[in-house]
């Protein structure tokens, strides 16, 4: 047997039911290999010593009932875990122990998830490359000094280093697709409202959602049936029928329509990117799919759009970082002065940046041109793809423009960082289901990611056609653990 | 900005603008932040200046993507008494409360 750090989660599940290996023995393996990984930093907060009691109990009672049977797993730091420091990558949460479990996590843990930790994400997850986190950059398990994309950058170099057996992330612009399409990783975004946002630290409300981040299509697909769930506490969680989705999951897709919209062709894409997507149409009609071409005319507009609407709700929610009731807080001369040296000193420089935008086109005078403006816009991105989803069944586009970069080149440039989320953003206002599959390399070796966009709660669609292409395109990671050297 | 014939043009965000919002947003910059911010701001709206391309008078802006209505619920005390826990976070606290500077002379 293969060691148990790189077996697919649903591997692992099979041998901790068939008690070839303890919840015990699979904690104890993915500690000792992240102590061997601290260079990659994926660790904002470590749980092991209460996820190695938590799996002994599991061990000594064991329920293999259920769907994630002690099984251990590393989250993002953007969830709220009930007595375990929660930090959204930020300084200003340095020191925050949430007394509230986010419904996402707490559905992990009541299906038999171990906590291990805490992962690094960009601050506040406003970042495409980790690199906005207060704890420091994490490196990309496919080569030294490379970022695994962000803002989900620590939960996507977890799994592609074994740290984790599956992780779940969340997505704003693209936070799981994108690091999943650099580390040569699966990543789901679902249907807006398919996940509880109850506990999760806000970014942009009408824009958030959480979603599993895999090694392989079918994992993801056990991850969502545990987490996807309606949230009373969540006012935007929607009551509707859920899907089995790993019991349903298949690879027949003879006959369906796939969609292939010809604004995703931007200028100056690289030819190894307009080649892999060749490569995946290809692909989609080996499976049986029929390709159709279709159009999505907003599709340049949606990057502008969400550089408006995410920094105005960015804005709004973080204004209760303030000092006063939890996190840190500064010294000032009165009270003002106190909440102003707080969010200067607190926040860093990207989250500093979209407070400032969304401040500003709220800010009285301006809302109208911008804010409303940018709304406008939304409602045509998405009768885009409602229009679209008449003739077709899914889309098929790239992940990302490129592949991942180095660390620091990009930083200075904020625009050129945000044109990363191109092919992402669209998804995220029209609030559609989505996920990234590893489909190839590019002239150095680095992953590059196909995305599957499909219709509001069919998220069992997109899992079947990425389950199908991902058989075809055979993608192996080539990971050789350099950090360790 | 300038509103014409329902097109406006950007104008260049100054460092007096900056600074106004930065007081708005009650984040204390030194001159040299407000100048970089300024910049970046700068560069981001100008890329954000694209909407401007499209007429937009006859749509309806999108304000949720989920089509729900508000659930009610009833007004219920759900959660223990974790006053004790929830003070453990706050920067600073005297008995029961929290302390803030002076706010009233």
């Amino acid at each position: 047997m293969s060691e148990i750090t790189s077996l697919t989660l649903y591997e692992l599940i099979k041998n901790i039911k068939e008690k070839k290996i303890s919840s015990n023995e699979a904690a104890k393996s993915f500690i000792d290999r992240a102590e061997k990984s601290k260079k990659i930093n994926v660790y904002v907060t470590e749980n092991f010593e209460n996820c190695l009691k938590l799996s002994k109990e599991f061990d000594d009672k064991p329920n293999f009932d259920l769907k994630l049977p002690g099984i251990p797993i590393a989250v993002k730091d953007l969830f709220c875990t009930n007595e375990v420091r929660t930090t959204a990558g930020s300084n200003i949460l340095n020191n925050f122990v949430p007394t509230y479990e986010s419904t996402v996590t707490q559905n992990i843990w009541n299906e038999g998830g171990i906590l291990l930790g805490k992962l690094n994400c960009d601050e506040f997850a406003m970042g495409s490359s980790n690199e906005t986190s207060f704890f420091g950059n994490v490196q990309n398990p496919i080569a030294e000094d490379l970022v695994p994309g962000g803002s989900s950058g620590g939960s996507s170099a977890a799994l592609a280093a074994n740290l984790t057996p599956v992780t779940i992330g969340t997505d704003t612009g693209g936070s799981i697709r994108q690091p999943a399409s650099f580390t040569g990783t699966v990543g789901l975004k679902p249907t807006y409202g398919s996940c509880s946002r109850y506990g999760i630290v806000a970014f942009a409300s009408s824009l958030d959602q959480a979603g599993p981040m895999s090694k392989d299509v079918k994992d993801s697909s056990i991850l969502l049936e545990v987490i996807s769930s309606f949230d009373k506490k969540d006012s935007t969680s929607i009551d509707f029928k859920r899907n089995n989705y790993s019991s349903e999951l298949t690879r027949n897709i003879k006959g369906l329509k796939i969609g292939i919209p010809k604004e995703y062709r931007v200028d100056g894409m690289p030819e190894e990117i307009e080649k892999l997507w060749k490569k995946g149409i290809e692909y989609a009609k080996d499976c049986g799919a029929e390709i159709i071409d279709i159009s999505l005319p907003h599709t340049s507009y949606a990057l502008p759009t969400y550089y408006i609407v995410a920094p105005a709700e960015a804005s709004s929610n973080l204004a209760r970082y303030d000092g006063v009731k939890y996190g840190l807080r500064s010294s000032g001369k009165n009270l003002i002065d106190m909440y102003e040296k707080t969010r200067s000193e607190g926040f860093g420089e990207e989250v500093k940046r979209r407070v400032m935008i969304g401040t500003y086109v709220l800010s009285s005078g301006y809302y109208d041109a911008y804010y409303l403006k940018a709304q406008k816009v939304r409602q045509l991105i998405k009768q885009d793809f409602d229009q679209a989803y008449n003739k077709v069944d899914a889309i098929l586009t790239p992940s990302t423009p490129s592949s991942a970069f180095k660390i620091g080149e990009k930083s200075n440039d904020p625009v050129s960082m945000y044109l990363n989320d191109i092919f992402t953003v669209p998804v995220n206002l029209a609030g559609l289901p989505g996920i990234s599959i590893p489909a190839g390399v590019d002239k150095n070796n680095y992953p590059l990611g196909l995305q599957i966009i499909g219709k509001p709660f069919d998220e069992q669609t997109v899992l079947n056609i990425a389950y199908s292409m991902e058989e075809k395109i055979n993608y192996k990671n080539n990971i050789t653990d350099w950090w360790m050297k | 900005m300038v509103v014409c014939d329902n097109i406006f043009y950007h104008m260049t965000i100054d460092l007096k603008t900056v600074k106004h919002i930065s007081k708005l947003a009650r984040i204390s910059l030194d001159e040299k932040k407000a100048e970089k911010l300024a910049t970046d701001m700068n560069s981001i709206f100008e890329f954000i200046e694209k909407l401007n391309e499209l007429n937009t008078d006859n749509v309806e802006p999108l304000t949720s993507i989920a089509e729900t209505t508000l659930r009610f619920r009833d007004d219920k005390i759900t959660s223990e008494n974790i006053r004790e826990k929830i003070l453990k976070n706050s920067p600073e606290k005297n008995d029961d409360f929290f302390v803030v500077p002076k706010v009233v002379e």
